[in-house]
């Protein structure tokens, strides 16, 4: 394994070939290039092989009817199963589910409710700080299958969701029944507040304090030093929160999976669990493959936008 | 109002808010440890009648809990040791060289670390299914190292920044190749970033649901993040107790690892882990 004897590493001070000069010779940089990033090599062949290579497979059989049993040979079908989507009532449900689902949980449960408890906890007494972080983020280091059960288990009829609403002389409900996909957005805003709150725990802790006491002695509220001093100086981090809380929840399956099934009657059914129920309960593979198709699409429009604000720190 | 007492004022009515959400977000904690131990566990928050431990006893055979978390072990474990390895030899020289093609191959690295995983599974199932990887440990542990190596990549890397180049001069001098000096210099002096890529991942995948749902077939093959459904569908009616029991087992050792982890690290570890919430 030692390709390359005397090449040692680059140092920071000897640069590559500088932009613009005529590349050299390409063979000997070559020679050079492979036994250097030789170690890349088995990264690379998974990555080509087990997501690279899917990727490409989604892309080729989301245009054929593929199904899971009982077929010869599936044919292509051009944009036939995009159309059907479109047209498909339970797919604009899905997609609409989707958009509530991500709306609520991601954008303004989440990334409030963590932003909500960063500017708290700044203030509060060391216990009550410790306590609350551990608690919040035990809730989102637990295994997605554990944290179904336990919602599960907070919004059923008889659950606990219910006992502190007679407790407190409300009206209870069938949550599960009722509003599951508000239920399943609690579960997920329950699951994935820890993030934003540490994200923006630390994005707090970097501006400087006097910023914020100057702001205090000239008599500025609490409201408006948040809005017009914080919030302005931990707007990147805002930006990256908001774009991976949204990636994270179009991704969410075995937590709605456990608390519903994406019922009753796909009314928590969101995209991924559609995709699911359309490959493999109606064994259509080529139509789930284009719905994931376009979740895959959606995610990457997000993934741009994302790389786009970290573009600076790359 | 003074400055101070308006502080104090301000610090009461913050550890009054944090207590409401604290209280809110223990309420299904509270529900797994009161039940596990209550002999007569129902669904919601109450006072144990009692404390047995024979949820415990009931759960604690092969076939229900012995065998699924050593394949959550076996598939979560393996996958991890290969994200690892590829991933430090990956990240050695795209930290220590210079090409124009770092920068593409990074940005694609991380473009590729928040693409949604759960979209690329019904393909990966059909793709498994063409090439007889379907329903074998192998099959798994290939997909959830690479599912995870991007963002093991990108993490390994920035660490690896860190590590300052000098310190490798001695080594090369003695005449070291460049991967004797990434295993005798560089990854040990980087010892709480491989920490973090190896805690990070395992805890991932031990609790990741969706791809040993979608890759295994057979029952003796499944980790705990699916088997646990087997107390609502198989065994009849649900028998709470012994599905609090079961979870307090199978999520103990994540837990664990985090505290274990963030404990030396701080909140530079629950950073890093963040990313991919």
């Amino acid at each position: 394994m030692t390709a390359a004897p005397h090449t040692g590493p680059d140092l920071a001070k000897t640069p590559g070939p500088p932009a613009g000069s005529p590349p050299p010779a390409g063979r000997r940089t070559l020679r050079r290039f492979l036994p250097r990033f030789l170690p890349l090599a088995p990264a690379l062949a998974l990555l080509l092989v087990f997501l690279a290579g899917p990727i490409a497979y989604c892309v080729l059989i989301a245009f054929t009817d593929l199904q899971l049993t009982g077929q010869a040979q599936e044919s292509f079908v051009g944009l036939d199963n995009f159309r059907r989507a479109f047209r498909d009532d339970a797919f604009l449900n899905a997609v609409w589910l989707t958009l509530v689902f991500t709306v609520v949980s991601a954008l303004v449960g989440q990334n409030t409710l963590g932003l909500a408890l960063a500017a708290l906890t700044q203030r509060a007494s060391k216990p009550v700080r410790t306590l609350t972080g551990g608690v919040v983020v035990t809730a989102w280091v637990l295994p997605e299958v554990v944290a179904g059960f336990l919602l599960y288990a907070f919004f059923r009829r008889e659950g606990t969701l219910n006992a502190v609403l007679e407790l407190l002389h409300l009206p209870s409900q069938n949550w599960l029944f009722t509003l599951p996909i508000l239920a399943v957005s609690f579960a997920n805003v329950w699951r994935g507040t820890a993030f934003s709150m540490l994200v923006y725990s630390a994005a707090l802790n970097e501006i400087p304090k006097e910023i914020t006491e100057a702001a205090e002695v000239d008599g500025a509220s609490g409201w408006r030093r948040m809005w017009h001093v914080t919030l302005p100086m931990i707007r990147r981090s805002i930006g990256t929160t908001l774009m991976l809380n949204t990636l994270q929840t179009l991704s969410v399956f075995g937590l709605i999976w456990v608390m519903t099934r994406g019922g009753p009657g796909g009314k928590s059914q969101t995209l991924p669990l559609f995709m699911y129920e359309q490959a493999f309960q109606n064994s259509l593979i080529g139509y789930g493959t284009a719905v994931a198709l376009l979740l895959l699409l959606v995610g990457s429009l997000f993934s741009l936008l994302y790389l786009r604000l970290l573009r600076t720190e790359v | 109002m003074s400055l101070s007492s308006r502080r104090t004022a301000r610090r009461l009515a913050a550890d009054a808010g944090l207590l409401v959400v604290a209280v809110a977000f223990l309420l299904p904690l509270a529900w797994v440890v009161l039940s596990a131990i209550d002999p007569h566990a129902g669904l919601r928050v109450k006072a144990p009648d009692g404390v047995t431990l024979e949820h415990f006893d009931a759960i604690l055979t092969d076939e229900i809990t012995f065998t699924p978390l050593l394949n959550s072990l076996l598939q979560c474990g393996g996958a991890t040791a290969l994200t690892v390895v590829c991933a430090a030899l990956a990240a050695y020289p795209l930290s220590r060289y210079r090409s124009r093609l770092n920068r593409p191959f990074l940005l694609t690295i991380l473009f590729a670390t928040s693409l949604p995983i759960t979209a690329i599974m019904v393909p990966v199932y059909a793709l498994f299914v063409r090439v007889n990887l379907i329903d074998t440990a192998h099959g798994t542990i290939f997909f959830f190292a690479a599912s995870q190596l991007p963002f093991a990549i990108w993490l390994m890397k920035n660490f690896m920044d860190g590590v300052p180049k000098e310190l490798e001069e001695a080594a090369w001098t003695d005449g070291a190749s460049p991967l004797q000096s990434l295993a005798r210099i560089v990854l040990p002096l980087m010892g709480p970033g491989v920490a973090v890529v190896t805690v990070f991942s395992f805890v991932m995948m031990w609790g990741n649901f969706f791809v040993p749902f979608m890759l295994l077939l057979s029952p003796d093959l499944m980790p705990a993040s699916v088997s646990i459904n087997d107390f609502f569908g198989n065994r009849g009616m649900v028998a709470y107790g012994q599905l609090a029991a079961f979870s307090l087992v199978y999520s103990t050792p994540v837990i664990l690892l985090y505290v274990l982890v963030s404990r030396r690290l701080g909140a530079g570890f629950a950073l890093g882990g963040a990313v991919k919430g």
